[in-house]
C-alpha cells in the first residue's frame, strides 16, 4: 500500500489537534468523600442499562455493585458513570472512574493503556434469530443470510473478515434497529456477544419472540478495567470476584440478568489477569 | 504512531471514495430538487407555494439522524422500498443518498430564494411585460442571475453536505467515518491518531472545495 506517505501526512496533522486538545481533566472524584466512581454502559439490556426511574440492572452492574462492596462501599456510595466503548481507555487513564465493568473485552490492544482484573465472564459471539427459525446451524450456514450488526463492532468486523464475507451484512447505530428488522424479517439475525444479545431477549417486550442459536463462534472474555499500573487494586478486585463465584453471587446474577432468554451460560472463568 | 495503516487491514482511499460518491450524487440531486423546491415557492400557484414551504420548514428542522435511519428502517426494512438495490450495500447507499438529498435540497431551495431576491424586481415586471410566462421569466431570467448569486452559499452547503455523509454510517455504508469506528474498535492505543487522520481526510476534501468555489463566486457574481 501506499500509504507511508498518507502517515507521515497525517503525524504532521496529529501534531496540531494534539496541541488543540489539551483537555482539562482529572476531577479524581475517589476516596476523599466516601465515594466511588465505576463505568459502565447504560444502554445495554442484560448488562448495564439506565432505567427509567434512574435506578441501574445488569450482569455488569451486579458485578461492579458486589466488587465496591468487597472495597468497602455501600450500594449508596457508588457513582455510575456511563463509559461508552471508544472512551473506555481515556476514561480510565484520566482518573474519572475508579475501574469499569462494561461488557469490556481482554485484549493485547487495550493491555497497552489499561490494565485488567478478571475475566468474570467469557462471552461468546453468537446470533439471535427469530424463534421458529432453525435454518442456521453453523457459521458457513451464515453466507447466504442477512445479517445485523452495530457499526465498526468488532463481531461486525469479524464477520466481514473471518465468519462469512458472502454474508449480506447490515450495520446499524444501535442494535434497536436491527430488532426492528429481525422482528419484520428483513434481516435473518443479529450478531454480536451472545451476553448481549440474551439481554435483548430477556426483555419483557420481546420475550418468547427470538432465540440464541447457540453456535460459538469467538471468545470473549469480559474483565474489569483499571488504571495502568494499578496492581493493588487489581488484586483486591481479583479476590473479590474469587468471593463472587465462590458464594453462589456470581451464579445468582447470572440467573436474575440472562435466564428469561434460555441462555446457556459459560461456568464463572479463572482469573488470569494480574501480577 | 501510524502503523496501524501499513497492516493492509484498512482501506482508507475506498472509503474516503465511497464519501465522495455519496456527496456528488447527493449533490447533484439536491441542487436539481432544491432548485424545483425553489421554484416552487417562488410560484405563482398557492398550493405548490404551501407545499414547497412546508417541505423546507419540516425537513429541514428534523435533525439529519433521524432523517437517514428514517430512510432506512422506514423505507428500507419495513416498507420494502429497496430502489433497486440488491443488497444491504448497495440498498444502504442509495436511501442514504435519497435521505441526503431530502435534507441538503431544503438549503439549497433556501439558499436559491435569498438569490433570487438579489434580482431586481424590474427585470422580472419587464420579462412579464414582454409575454414571458412564469417558468421562462425564471429560467431565462432571474434563475441565471440568481445562481451567480449564490455561488458562495452553496459552497457552504456542499462543505456541511461532505461533513454530513458521516452520518450514513449510522445505516453501515462504508464510508469514511464507518472505517473509523472500526478502527477506534481496533486500535484503542492510537485513538488520536485516528481522530487526527480523518479530520485530517476531511480537510484535505472539503478545502479545496472551498477555495475553488469562493474563487468561481468572486469571478461570476453579478457587478451592480
Amino acid at each position: 500500500m501506499k500509504l507511508r506517505k498518507a502517515s507521515a501526512a497525517a503525524a504532521a496533522a496529529l501534531v496540531l489537534s494534539l496541541t488543540a486538545t489539551a483537555c482539562g481533566g482529572g476531577s479524581g472524584s475517589d476516596g476523599d468523600d466516601g465515594k466511588i466512581t465505576i463505568g459502565i454502559k447504560f444502554d445495554q439490556p442484560g448488562l448495564g442499562l439506565k432505567k427509567p426511574d434512574g435506578t441501574f440492572a445488569g450482569f455488569d452492574v451486579d458485578v461492579a455493585t458486589y466488587v465496591a462492596k468487597e472495597l468497602g462501599y455501600e450500594a449508596k456510595d457508588i457513582e455510575w458513570k456511563q463509559t461508552p466503548s471508544a472512551e473506555r481507555e481515556n476514561m480510565i487513564a484520566n482518573g474519572d472512574v475508579k475501574f469499569v465493568v462494561a461488557s469490556y473485552s481482554i485484549n493485547d490492544e487495550r493491555k497497552q493503556k489499561v490494565d485488567f482484573a478478571g475475566p468474570y465472564f467469557v462471552a461468546h459471539q453468537d446470533l439471535l434469530v427469530r424463534a421458529d427459525d432453525s435454518s442456521i446451524t453453523k457459521a458457513e450456514d451464515l453466507n447466504s443470510k442477512k445479517l445485523c450488526s452495530v457499526t465498526g463492532s468488532t463481531p461486525a468486523q469479524n464477520v466481514k473478515e473471518k465468519l462469512a464475507p458472502k454474508a449480506d451484512l447490515q450495520e446499524f447505530g444501535g442494535y434497536s434497529e436491527c430488532l426492528t428488522g429481525l422482528e419484520n424479517k428483513a434481516v435473518d439475525a443479529i450478531t454480536t456477544d451472545d451476553s448481549i444479545l440474551a439481554g435483548y431477549a430477556s426483555q419483557k417486550e420481546h420475550q418468547g419472540k427470538f432465540k440464541l442459536t447457540g453456535l460459538k463462534l469467538s471468545d470473549e472474555n469480559y474483565g474489569i478495567g483499571l488504571k495502568k499500573g494499578d496492581t493493588d487494586l487489581q488484586s483486591k478486585i481479583n479476590k473479590a470476584l474469587e468471593k463472587m463465584e465462590s458464594d453462589g453471587s456470581w451464579e445468582k446474577a447470572v440467573k436474575a440478568n440472562f435466564g428469561p432468554a434460555n441462555y446457556k451460560n459459560d461456568p464463572a472463568p479463572k482469573i488470569t489477569e494480574g501480577s | 504512531m501510524f502503523d496501524f495503516l501499513d497492516s493492509g487491514r484498512y482501506d482508507l482511499l475506498g472509503a474516503f471514495w465511497v464519501t465522495v460518491q455519496l456527496t456528488l450524487y447527493s449533490a447533484i440531486g439536491s441542487l436539481i430538487w432544491g432548485t424545483l423546491l425553489a421554484g416552487m415557492r417562488v410560484g405563482p400557484v398557492p398550493v405548490m407555494r404551501a407545499f414547497g414551504t412546508a417541505y423546507v420548514n419540516v425537513v429541514r428542522n428534523t435533525p439529519l439522524t433521524v432523517v437517514i435511519v428514517g430512510c432506512s428502517v422506514g423505507l428500507g426494512q419495513t416498507l420494502q422500498i429497496t430502489l433497486g438495490g440488491e443488497d444491504f450495500k448497495t440498498m444502504g447507499f442509495r436511501l442514504a443518498v435519497l435521505g441526503f438529498i431530502a435534507y441538503t435540497s431544503t438549503f439549497v431551495c433556501e439558499a436559491l430564494r435569498s438569490g433570487i431576491n438579489t434580482v431586481p424586481v424590474g427585470q422580472a415586471e419587464a420579462a412579464r411585460a414582454l409575454g414571458l410566462s412564469f417558468v421562462q421569466v425564471l429560467t431565462l431570467v432571474v434563475l441565471p442571475q440568481a445562481f451567480r448569486a449564490v455561488v458562495a452559499p452553496l459552497a457552504n452547503v456542499l462543505i456541511a453536505l461532505t461533513k454530513n455523509t458521516t452520518v450514513a454510517a449510522a445505516i453501515g455504508v462504508a464510508e469514511a467515518s464507518l472505517l473509523m469506528k472500526e478502527m477506534i474498535e481496533n486500535e484503542t492505543s492510537a485513538l488520536f491518531a485516528v481522530f487526527a487522520l480523518f479530520a485530517f481526510g476531511f480537510i484535505v476534501l472539503t478545502l479545496p472545495m472551498g477555495l475553488i468555489l469562493g474563487w468561481v463566486s468572486k469571478r461570476v457574481a453579478v457587478k451592480r
